[in-house]
């Protein structure tokens, strides 16, 4: 396997203006002749195929949704970075770059990082006339928030729900190519096979989720936008139907999967309340501002939070971090409440959990101010856990959230596989180990709208492709793979459901392979996935047909790829020898218990080869070569 | 698009017509009540006004021919929406509850089908007078049964008699009573919907026209059922 | 607690559906709606049994997926909340619970408590957008709008699209969520510019799919998860007289 990353010579802040001009162009009344095959509806995915079909392309676009708008993008809460400057606080697009390549660890490519803080400016302006409703000022101007520890105002947002408002803009750019009939929308519909002809990516499978219909769909080049993997793990902040499934199975036909150990954690989500949990919910960080994180000092001190006095009480953050105390980045606040919670010290029924007080902010600014700030928050959490905040301390404990990792791309957002062309969180992206807040949306929105409609027109314009019929035997093989898989999927007729196994995968995961890894831990999960996956194949459940919607199936293949995709995910972390970014192994940190990067042995991007099921996937290098950037160690204290 | 094709095709063109000649249809409801309150000054007065209108034949009929475009318009158009939202849900729910809407929203065209029977009866009852309605018989007061021969001394129609023959009856009066409630009701909703219709209600505070619906309906009920209320309790007998 | 559970069941489109009865054992208050369902489904599912089919995706109240009339009431009656964010703490042991599906004519049946609600984009792809292709766009500050503008424009883009107005109208009219997505771009200079011919052709694409009339009862608003006005409603029907 080749990986050529192919960033642009010249100076860094010249490559994308040079890029644009060398890359070749397609006629525009070609343009049509050109089917270009979109998976997922979230920012990257609606942004990209409205792109691609006001260009004059033919798209055709599938989510699994029953709508383009439901895309988990929608649930992004904080809101999009921006390099705009409107502050006047010190902003700038390189600053932007230096803040996302350094909250990266050091393990992002530096040419993509700085083409995402250029075209940031961009995003803002293309929203705006889309009549994304972001928050203004009096004066009728924009206004910006700071977010992530960024010491600049840089952040755009919409109240609480920035990213619903941006998927919307994008939805409606995709709606009016619908409209048009230059996108043929496919909802309800999953990818279940990437087709290779010649070595080239040409097509898809995909499954009607409500008739069970298996069908081919042929193309000139195939773009996955099909978001991020935490839903390994089981419980995460992600939509339920998030899934890996898209991604693994491109994997499976050769594509390098980059990175899949670098996942981060958000530390302010509502704890678990028991076994029958879904999903966690994410509580925005900006309480962290004025609440107080703290564990009892004793061990299975079971008494209620009023009944502690101060002397009993641990403020963890501030003791071991004085100088940012609360307001610790989201892997080093994490990790510490895991360890509180590991000593026997965490809160609430199931002892994971830490209290987020404010009743020392209450007692300085009144519960007017309190409720002013954060009342939406409190209602949130007072919702879910019929608890109020202002009469007792929350309960938080850390989630996953993101993931930093995905389907190895070059410089042109191509996986190895011509023609494969992979945007958002799908790819391995430009955060490197670890993305600042309100950054998520921004790359989707970069990749969707600005970078990929021009690199896929080079790709056509350079290599002249073939659109190959759905009767070619390729497809007719994917489509049988297809059926196979769920044919057996329903014939185990065992005795348990896809959840108990998802969960239990998910627990091992988080356990071994979570905020803290270590080699041990790592090793015993190595063992334990493949025995599980075993167990899966032989005792799974699937109740219903495959001729009909049935929501047990579906569920069922995406756990069958999590059994495949959770070793994948270990043998990262157990190759990375060094802690990074979201990526912390306990054997690799500084006294501190800091992060203890190793830019020796390290940097580099780990991009794995699928060797098939029960082998070892090979690991090749992508050496990342900063050519402006001078490596730092992140320091919190 | 142009306008016809937009008020008679769309929904919303529709609910328009049902606003402006609900509009309309309430200003002659106001207008009518203040004419029949008319007979708490006396015979006379009364008596006078319904010759006035008499006298000017044209102009009744115009104002006649009017409301029963109106009517039609309003009703017409209700018809037709009516049987889009039936259309709207094919299979009914099991448990049906309305969180937010009151009774009268729920039950526009019952209340204004009940209405119209009620109209259908007053204006056999007292405009084209058809003896067998009044449920009076003859008497000596009523030769025939027949409310148009009944004249007062200066020969106009005695329209003062007239309601008070009438209303005697308890059971008309009573009709009477019912219809002034479901006309009350229908109003009720239909004052402050109307606004919505129109597109003006967001100048307004929501609340208030709701109030403002309210009373006003109010006032043609009490109003009018004040007059066969009033009879019953021996006014003019 | 235990409850019992009287859950529409319908194989698919066109077979016809039934309520059945479900037991819902050792529910516990902390439990979401949904999380109480998939305990029954996974009882199912052991069991070997069809579990019920209902819509979710994001679980906390943004995405518009989950649809379920809960006793009659579309997202159970908690005040500005969807299905997913009702926790089980407002029930009590011993309760019988109707579940249905969202029941309208352009909501047709997919299977359960799942329906088709893709008359929505259809009514959004009629013309519930800006005409503007990606890339040269003005600066985001050329053009400086009034924050209440804003405000209220942002109330109404609010709207999660899930269908719970539809569902609770008696006529089950669409008009409060075309309303919002018209409002949402009528309000803000970028999208006045084709107001008019856009308030037209939504209208226009929403009676033809099939959904009801106004009768401004309210009930629309009193089930939103996002709790938008009624106000919307009125100023829609105003751009239209206008158009």
């Amino acid at each position: 396997m080749h990986l050529d990353a192919k960033p642009p010579s010249g100076p860094l802040d010249k490559k994308w203006e040079k890029h644009q001009l060398e890359m070749k162009l397609v006629n525009p009344a070609n343009k049509r002749r050109f089917d270009v095959i979109v998976v997922g509806s979230g920012l990257a995915g609606a942004s990209a195929a409205a792109t691609l079909a006001e260009l004059g392309y033919h798209v055709k676009c599938f989510c699994f949704q029953d709508s383009p708008r439901r895309a988990h993008s929608i649930a992004a809460q904080g809101g999009i970075n921006a390099a705009k400057n409107y502050q006047n606080d010190g902003d700038s697009v390189r600053r932007l770059f230096y803040d996302t390549i350094k909250g990266g660890d050091f393990r992002g490519r530096e040419a993509n990082t700085y083409r995402l803080a250029q075209l940031s400016v961009n995003i803002i302006d293309q929203c705006v006339a889309q009549g994304v409703p972001f928050a203004r000022e009096y004066g009728g101007l924009l206004t910006n928030r700071s977010f992530g520890g960024a010491q600049v105002s840089r952040t755009f947002y919409a109240r609480g729900q920035t990213g619903q408002q941006l998927l919307i803009g994008a939805y409606q750019a995709l709606s009016r190519q619908i409209g048009a009939g230059t996108v043929e929308m496919h909802p309800r519909t999953e990818m279940l096979e990437l087709v290779l002809v010649d070595g080239q990516a040409k097509g898809i499978v995909v499954r009607n989720l409500v008739t069970g219909e298996v069908s081919s769909h042929a193309a000139d080049a195939v773009v996955l936008a099909t978001g991020g993997y935490s839903n390994v793990f089981y419980l995460s902040t992600n939509a339920r139907g998030c899934n890996v499934t898209a991604t693994h199975r491109a994997y499976k036909k050769g594509a390098a999967f980059a990175n899949p150990c670098y996942t981060q954690i958000h530390p302010t989500c509502i704890p678990v309340s028991g076994d029958h949990q879904s999903k966690l919910t994410l509580m925005s960080e900006s309480l962290r501002n004025d609440g107080r994180v703290w564990v009892p000092k004793k061990k299975g001190d079971k008494r209620a939070p009023d009944q502690i006095p101060e002397a009993d009480r641990d403020y963890f953050l501030e003791r071991k971090y004085p100088s940012f105390g609360n307001l610790a980045p989201r892997d080093i606040s994490s990790r510490a409440a895991k360890e509180a919670c590991d000593e026997g010290r965490g809160v609430g029924p199931t002892g994971l959990g830490v209290y987020l007080d404010f009743a020392d902010a209450i007692q300085r600014l009144g519960e007017g101010t309190i409720r002013e700030r954060y009342g939406n928050l409190f209602d949130m959490y007072e919702t879910i856990t019929g608890e109020s905040a202002y009469q007792q301390p929350m309960r938080i404990f850390p989630a996953l959230h993101y993931t930093m990792g995905g389907l190895w791309v070059d410089y042109n957002l191509m996986s190895n596989i011509p023609g494969l062309f992979v945007v958002g969180e799908a790819n391995f992206s430009d955060h490197g180990a670890n993305r600042l807040g309100a950054s998520a949306l921004m790359q989707g929105l970069a990749d969707g709208y600005f970078i990929l409609p021009y690199t896929i027109g080079n790709y056509f314009a350079s290599t002249k492709p073939q659109k190959p019929s759905v009767s070619h035997p390729e497809f007719k093989k994917s489509e049988e793979n297809v059926r196979n898989q769920t044919k057996r999927l329903l014939s185990i007729k065992g005795k348990r459901t896809a959840t108990s196994f998802h969960r239990e995968l998910g627990k091992l995961l988080w356990d071994k392979c979570g905020m803290a890894r270590d080699e041990a831990g790592l090793k015993q999960a190595l063992k334990r996935i493949p025995e599980l996956r075993e167990e899966f194949w032989q005792n799974l459940t699937v109740p219903g047909d495959s001729g009909e919607f049935n929501q047990s199936l579906e569920y069922a293949g995406r756990v069958a790829d999590y059994m495949e995709f959770g070793e994948l995910l270990c043998t990262d972390a157990l190759t990375r020898r060094e802690s990074c970014g979201g990526h912390f192994r306990t054997e690799f940190q500084t006294e501190d218990g800091e992060a203890l990067r190793d830019d020796e042995a390290f940097s580099f991007v780990s991009a794995w080869e699928f060797k098939g099921v029960d082998q070892a996937p090979v690991l090749h290098k992508e050496p990342l070569v900063y050519e402006e950037v001078k490596m730092t160690q992140r320091s919190y204290k | 698009m142009n306008v016809i094709q937009k008020l008679f095709r769309s929904s919303l063109g529709k609910k328009t017509i049902m606003a402006i000649t609900g509009i309309l249809l309430f200003g002659f409801v106001i207008v009518h009540m203040l004419g029949n309150l008319q007979i708490f000054l006396g015979a006379d007065v009364i008596n006078t006004y319904a010759a006035f209108l008499k006298s000017k034949p044209a102009l009744l009929w115009v104002a006649r021919i009017g409301l029963l475009v109106l009517v039609g318009l309003h009703i017409g158009s209700a018809v037709q929406l009516s049987r889009q939202n039936r259309a709207a849900r094919p299979i009914p729910y099991g448990d049906a509850k309305h969180p937010g809407a009151s009774y009268a929203s729920r039950t526009m065209l019952m209340s204004g089908l009940i209405v119209l029977a009620f109209i259908i009866y007053h204006l056999l009852h007292f405009t084209v007078a058809v003896p067998g309605v009044n449920l009076l018989g003859a008497s000596a007061q009523l030769p025939n049964g027949d409310f148009l021969q009944l004249k007062d001394a200066t020969g106009h129609q005695d329209v003062f008699r007239m309601l008070v023959l009438g209303f005697s009856n308890v059971w008309v009066s009573g009709f009477y009573i019912v219809g002034m409630a479901l006309l009350c009701m229908h109003l009720s909703h239909g004052i402050s919907s109307l606004f919505q219709s129109l597109g003006i209600r967001q100048h307004f505070c929501g609340q208030c026209l709701d109030r403002l619906a309210m009373l006003l309906a109010a006032i043609i009920f009490i109003g009018n059922s004040s007059i066969p209320i009033a009879i019953l309790l021996g006014y003019g007998r | 607690m235990n409850l019992t559970l009287k859950v529409w069941r319908q194989k698919s489109a066109n077979s016809p559906g039934r309520f059945q009865d479900h037991t819902a054992r050792n529910v516990m208050p902390d439990m979401s709606f949904l999380e109480m369902l998939d305990v029954v489904n996974e009882e199912l599912a052991e069991r070997g049994e069809e579990p019920i089919a209902f819509d979710s995706d994001c679980r906390e109240g943004i995405c518009g997926a989950c649809s379920l009339v809960i006793n009659g009431i579309p997202h159970g009656g908690n005040a500005g909340t969807a299905t997913c964010q009702l926790h089980m703490r407002h029930f009590h042991d011993g309760q019988t619970i109707t579940i249905e599906p969202w029941r309208a004519r352009a909501f047709p049946p997919v299977k359960d408590l799942v329906v088709d609600r893709s008359a929505f984009d259809r009514i959004i792809q009629s013309g519930g957008f800006v005409s503007v292709n990606t890339g040269g766009t003005p600066d985001a500050n050329a053009l400086p709008i009034p924050k209440v503008d804003q405000e209220l424009a942002m109330d109404a883009a609010a709207c999660i699209g899930c269908g719970a107005c539809v569902a609770a109208c008696k006529n089950a009219s669409a008009m409060l969520f075309v309303a919002a997505k018209v409002q949402h771009l009528a309000l803000l200079p970028q999208g006045k510019v084709e107001a008019n011919r856009r308030v037209l052709s939504m209208v226009e694409a929403m009676d033809a799919e099939g959904f009801g009339a106004c009768s401004v009862t309210g009930s629309c608003e009193a089930v939103c998860p996002k709790q938008i006005s009624l106000d919307f409603i009125s100023r829609m029907n105003r751009d239209y007289l206008k158009a």
